[in-house]
């Protein structure tokens, strides 16, 4: 059984084919060749397949194609034109935030999403905001650091949506 | 072959209950992950999967006086962000795995899971939470002790739905939680414990407990929560050894791989101590 799907990807309108519990995540990395957002365990732990859908932060592994429907869905690949970005990525930079890169993805998103939320946010706010978000190399404490000086460089950003 | 149906409307959707087995998807945070393969396989739903995650009805999220009712799909973000949403409603809910997934999860999905570590669940059972069951020709509410059956079994019948989570009023100035877990989110409890407690001056007006992950179902017991009425908080230590052999008896934890028996009931009952001696009083 297939189902007609329309939603917004990463500003665009789509409407496509599929089955109705396929995973966003193998709809995105298999049907639409977006394969930005990774899959670490496949079960919700990790967070490497985080996107915003309507701005808030899922994980794709998680969202079945049917409830997209009418949706707004952002992932790496859309986040990365954004001015917001563009802070985070010199922060991750400058604080020596990424190693293999593999979580750098979903720990972006649930930055962006923690910063829309608390655009000034104390290192424990960081924490909680990334803390369905797993990353074996860094140890965090470079992450946090990034978040903290992305949200002092890129002040007033964060109150803007993100334009997509 | 799997089946999908996404109803536009409670009424729809009851039809569709009354009609053909069906699997009720609200967030889908624990149906995507038992019905998971491989990575690129569609997870493996038999039958018909009805959604019910975006329907108006179930995401209604009212105060009434001071009774809350919400909507059985209100996400666990909705309900923490809802304008006056009391602490003791609050507190287990911003523990409770990731943003990422309390962005989805329902609350109404926590309970007819049926977890024994379901974090939802002991608050609920200490507030007296009632729930309505829907058909397509009745309605009927029942209390969450008599809901929940055993791991992962609840009364709600083949054409039912549930519906909204009916929490009683009640003021609470102190409220405790306690979640022992691996990790501090997204780890499934090891044991957890909430509790609240009123007081009259130095007496305790009313005190409710509750365990989780430490029997196939919540632990509550009525009889050792009433030893505590009108007793001055100050004499509450005397009470603990009584206290802990009613709880002993009532807690059953099993050994899984997340845990052992042994080690969930030496914990709960050491939360529970911790309470009584240095949270109370």
């Amino acid at each position: 059984m297939k189902i007609k799907l329309s939603f917004r990807l990463n500003g665009e309108s789509i409407t496509l084919a599929t089955e109705p519990l396929k995973r966003l995540l193998d709809l995105l990395r298999d049907q639409l060749e977006l394969t930005g957002t990774k899959e670490g365990c496949g079960e919700g732990e990790c967070g490497a397949c985080a996107v915003l859908i309507d701005d808030r932060l899922m994980n794709a592994c998680l969202v079945p194609a049917a409830v997209l429907e009418g949706k707004n869905i952002i992932t790496i690949e859309g986040y990365r034109t954004t001015a917001q970005f563009k802070i985070l990525k010199s922060c991750f930079e400058k604080a020596g935030a990424v190693q293999c890169g593999f979580c750098t993805p979903g720990m972006l998103l649930a930055a962006e999403a923690l910063l829309r939320q608390k655009p000034k946010p104390t290192a424990e706010e960081v924490r909680a905001g990334l803390a369905g978000n797993l990353c074996r190399c860094t140890g965090y404490n470079m992450i946090v650091e990034a978040v903290l000086l992305a949200a002092k460089e890129g002040e007033g950003l964060w109150s803007t949506p993100v334009g997509l | 072959m799997v089946n999908a149906c996404r109803p536009l409307s409670l009424e729809e959707a009851l039809v569709m209950r009354s009609r053909e087995a069906t699997t009720v998807f609200a967030g889908g945070s624990d149906l995507m992950v038992r019905y998971r393969q491989w990575s690129g396989v569609t997870p493996d739903f038999s039958g018909t999967v009805l959604f019910v995650g975006h329907l108006p009805e179930l995401q209604r999220l009212d105060r009434e006086k001071d009774t809350w009712k919400i909507g059985a799909a209100c996400t666990i973000t909705q309900i923490l962000q809802a304008q006056g949403i009391p602490d003791h409603l609050k507190l287990p809910l911003l523990s409770m795995a990731s943003p990422s997934i309390r962005n989805v999860a329902t609350l109404g999905g926590n309970i007819c899971n049926a977890s024994p570590a379901g974090d939802t669940l002991p608050m609920l059972y200490a507030l007296d939470a009632r729930l309505t069951l829907q058909s397509r020709d009745n309605a009927r509410t029942v209390a969450i002790a008599d809901f929940i059956t055993g791991p992962g079994k609840t009364i709600l019948a083949a054409d039912e739905i549930l519906t909204e989570i009916t929490i009683p009023p009640g003021d609470w100035p102190r409220v405790y939680y306690k979640k022992a877990g691996t990790r501090r989110a997204n780890s499934i409890s090891k044991v957890t414990f909430y509790a609240v407690a009123r007081f009259d001056g130095d007496r305790i007006a009313d005190i409710r407990m509750a365990f989780g992950a430490a029997a196939p179902t919540v632990v509550r017991n009525p009889a050792a929560e009433a030893l505590l009425q009108n007793i001055d908080k100050n004499q509450v230590p005397a009470w603990l050894e009584t206290l802990t052999t009613h709880y002993a008896d009532a807690l059953r934890p099993i050994d899984d791989l997340r845990s052992t028996g042994k080690y969930r009931q030496q914990t709960a009952l050491r939360i529970l101590a911790h309470f009584l001696r240095r949270e109370l009083a």
